[in-house]
């Protein structure tokens, strides 16, 4: 109710839509940051607007929002400057001279800062806000500025999109083509640097780079094309701008850097666990998934060998089924693993129980479960082939990463495989279950005499 | 004299390149003919990946001249094509196969204008020529590494160029993709275009190129094949690791190298 009263304040409109515009911007900026490997550099550039900002206010005495840009501008110019010079001339890495110049500059605009409240007319400057940001204290000149330069930051981005993906995906390449890609990497870090002054009031010096990178990030887990990513990240942006003002204009005091961000983290976290793709469980799903199947396989696998085994050696035993810590044996896992894979492939009507002792199970394969486990086998001996002999398959186009081999093949090359896999006495020899359909069914007797 | 009537496709005069004060080439000067697969063969360290990357103007020089078809490069640019080694770009990057060739085009948009239908059927096409018609729309990072070498190598004959550097396309690549390139290789000879390969199997380098640049900080020898490609110049160019690399190479190459040594 209290929200929606907010709403209706036209002072609250103004000030969300230049959040929502912010946010938009940033989101849409903070994807090519990302994506070149920059996170970090707007945070620096945050940190090293602060003392600039704080100058300009103890040489001008005004509180402008376009003044501000400048100083920012300088000051974080400055800081780039300090940064590449640092970590082109001496043997310090670039993560490290960003770290150094970040808090020096950090350093100075907390000192000058501190000079300014102290002094007569710095109660009122309202500078302090600067930190951890207060949407609510935008007046309608700062709105307007905001959205000018947030709508040319955007206009930027759509003309050179194509420009800006190739310094982010190959700049070695758009060299070679002929784009300057050191005028393009100084353009994208301008922009970056225009977006960061537009949030300071609004988000603060501290949290103001997580409005480049989180909503970026978080549009990553959600596609895999670049023009969707920049637009979903821009909406991202949008959103958490837009809440983060409204949660923090209702709490007297609560700056609205903090709320914005987490609110952006929020949605980040959510993709971080849900997405469908990329996300930590869809991921463990399928982890979890391939693992019951691997298992599955193996399982079918020693049964079958076994069984091959059971009929070369001693084709006139009685054959009994073979049971899980046998199978366990033989595949080197645990029996409790074999013993689940099996009542997994039961349900499935693959195997099914031929003998039951005191102590244990013994497991046969059904009709059905035989042809699949044949298939199986072969295949795994045919890709064992074709590791093995690999200079002799040269030829064939081949996609490892394939499960089956077999309709890879031309019929020609499959019964060369054959033929050799007959030569190392590898051919899974149960291939045609009627002939062994005495095998299969269940047997009350305590097992048939082959 | 045969420079006036037909300027060459790449000329470089006393090239030096330095990588903090360390000369990494010294004084390099090449020629290469038209129509030639041209291998560029060292030792590791040798400079041939600096080499292609300071004629195409990549990293600063500290001297020397470089001029594609007979004026310098950066008139020429759209003549020359490029297929950087793989590891050089983050393949996790949000992209598919059709929009990294679609890249080739770019050069030829120059600024602002974005590629049209006529661009994507093109790129399908370059796609379609190194096998990957079916995997355009593949996630790049879903590729193996045969397959992100060719979409590298569709890209670069996206540029249409006359001249193309590439280097080390058979790094790590399955034999269907070494043998796709190879193709392909032949194929660009017989448009009459020249191609440079930083390469680095002594073993191939008889069998894929009809010119060979022996290189390990300045040249050691330049030339078709037969002449350059010789075990003395492999001498000067590897030093003692031929040893080992020479049994190797003389080994495989022994009834060619007995044929030089008749004639």
């Amino acid at each position: 109710m209290n929200m929606w009263q907010a709403l209706q304040d036209p002072n609250t409109q103004w000030v969300l839509m230049g959040c929502v515009l912010l946010g938009i911007s940033s989101g849409i900026l903070g994807c090519f940051a990302f994506l070149r490997g920059r996170s970090l550099m707007g945070d620096a550039l945050a940190h090293a607007a602060l003392p600039g900002v704080c100058l300009v206010y103890l040489l001008t005495g005004s509180k402008s929002i376009g003044l501000f840009l400048i100083g920012a501008g300088v000051a974080g110019l400055l800081a780039t400057y300090c940064i590449t010079a640092i970590s082109r001339h001496t043997r310090i890495k670039e993560d490290t001279s960003l770290a150094l110049t970040l808090s020096v500059f950090f350093g100075i605009g907390i000192v000058l800062l501190t000079h300014i409240q102290h002094s007569a007319s710095g109660n009122q400057s309202g500078l302090d806000k600067f930190l951890f940001g207060q949407a609510a204290s935008l007046v309608f000149a700062d709105v307007v500025t905001i959205m000018v330069v947030a709508a040319v930051l955007i206009v930027v981005v759509a003309l050179l999109f194509k420009e800006f993906t190739l310094l982010s995906f190959d700049p070695g390449f758009g060299r070679g083509l002929g784009f300057p890609m050191g005028f393009l990497d100084a353009v994208l870090m301008l922009m970056l640097l225009m977006a960061v002054v537009i949030g300071l009031q609004a988000v603060g010096v501290v949290l103001v780079a997580a409005m480049l990178i989180t909503p970026a990030v978080t549009a990553r887990y959600w596609t895999d094309e670049l023009s969707k990513m920049v637009v979903l990240s821009g909406f991202f942006g949008a959103v958490s701008g837009v809440l983060g003002t409204l949660i923090s204009t209702q709490q007297e005091n609560l700056p609205t850097g903090p709320t914005i961000v987490l609110s952006a983290t929020a949605f980040f976290l959510f993709s971080l666990l849900f997405s469908p793709r990329r996300g930590v469980l869809a991921r463990m799903v399928r982890f979890l998934r391939m693992r019951r199947k691997i298992l599955r396989e193996d399982v079918m696998q020693a049964l079958y060998e076994q069984l091959e085994e059971q009929l070369k050696s001693r084709p006139t035993s009685v054959y009994r089924g073979f049971g899980a810590a046998m199978l366990a044996r033989k595949c080197g896992k645990r029996t409790a693993a074999v013993r689940h894979a099996l009542r997994d492939l039961q349900k499935r009507g693959y195997v099914a129980e031929r003998t039951r002792t005191d102590d244990e199970t013994l497991w046969t394969f059904t009709s059905e479960g035989l042809p699949v486990a044949h298939r199986l086998v072969l295949n795994q001996r045919l890709w064992d082939l074709y590791h093995m002999n690999q200079n002799q398959f040269h030829h064939l186009e081949i996609d490892v990463n394939q499960e089956e081999l077999a309709p890879q093949l031309s019929d020609e090359a499959l019964s060369l495989m054959l033929a050799q896999l007959r030569a190392y006495d590898l051919t899974p020899q149960l291939a045609d279950y009627q002939g062994f359909s005495h095998l299969l069914q269940q047997s009350n007797q305590g097992g048939l005499s082959l | 004299m045969s420079t006036t009537t037909k300027a060459l496709p790449l000329q470089v005069r006393d090239l030096t390149v330095a990588y903090q004060k360390k000369p990494v080439l010294r004084s390099v000067h090449v020629e290469v003919p038209e129509g030639k697969l041209v291998g560029i063969i060292g030792p590791n360290g040798a400079g041939k990946s600096t080499f292609i990357k300071a004629v195409q103007g990549l990293i600063p020089v500290a001297s020397g001249e470089t001029q594609i078809y007979g004026k310098p490069y950066r008139q020429q640019r759209k003549l020359v094509g490029y297929v950087p080694q793989r590891e050089s770009v983050d393949w996790d990057f949000p992209t598919d196969a059709l929009d990294v060739v679609l890249m080739g085009r770019y050069g030829r948009l120059g600024w602002f204008r974005r590629p049209g239908k006529a661009d994507r059927d093109f790129a399908m096409e370059c796609l379609a020529k190194v096998g990957m018609a079916d995997y355009a729309n593949r996630q790049i990072s879903q590729l193996s590494g045969g397959q992100q070498q060719r979409v590298f190598l569709a890209r670069a004959l996206a540029q249409e160029a006359q001249l193309y550097f590439m280097d080390e396309p058979f790094a790590g690549v399955d034999a269907a993709t070494e043998k796709a390139i190879i193709q392909l290789l032949n194929e660009l000879k017989q448009q009459k275009k020249t191609v440079l390969v930083v390469h680095h199997d002594l073993q191939t380098v008889e069998e894929y190129f009809d010119w060979a640049i022996l290189l390990n900080r300045r040249v050691i020898a330049a030339g078709p094949t037969q002449e350059a490609f010789t075990s003395e110049n492999l001498q000067k160019t590897y030093g003692g690791r031929l040893h080992i690399m020479g049994n190797q190479v003389l080994l495989t190459a022994s009834p060619s190298a007995k044929e030089e040594t008749d004639s």
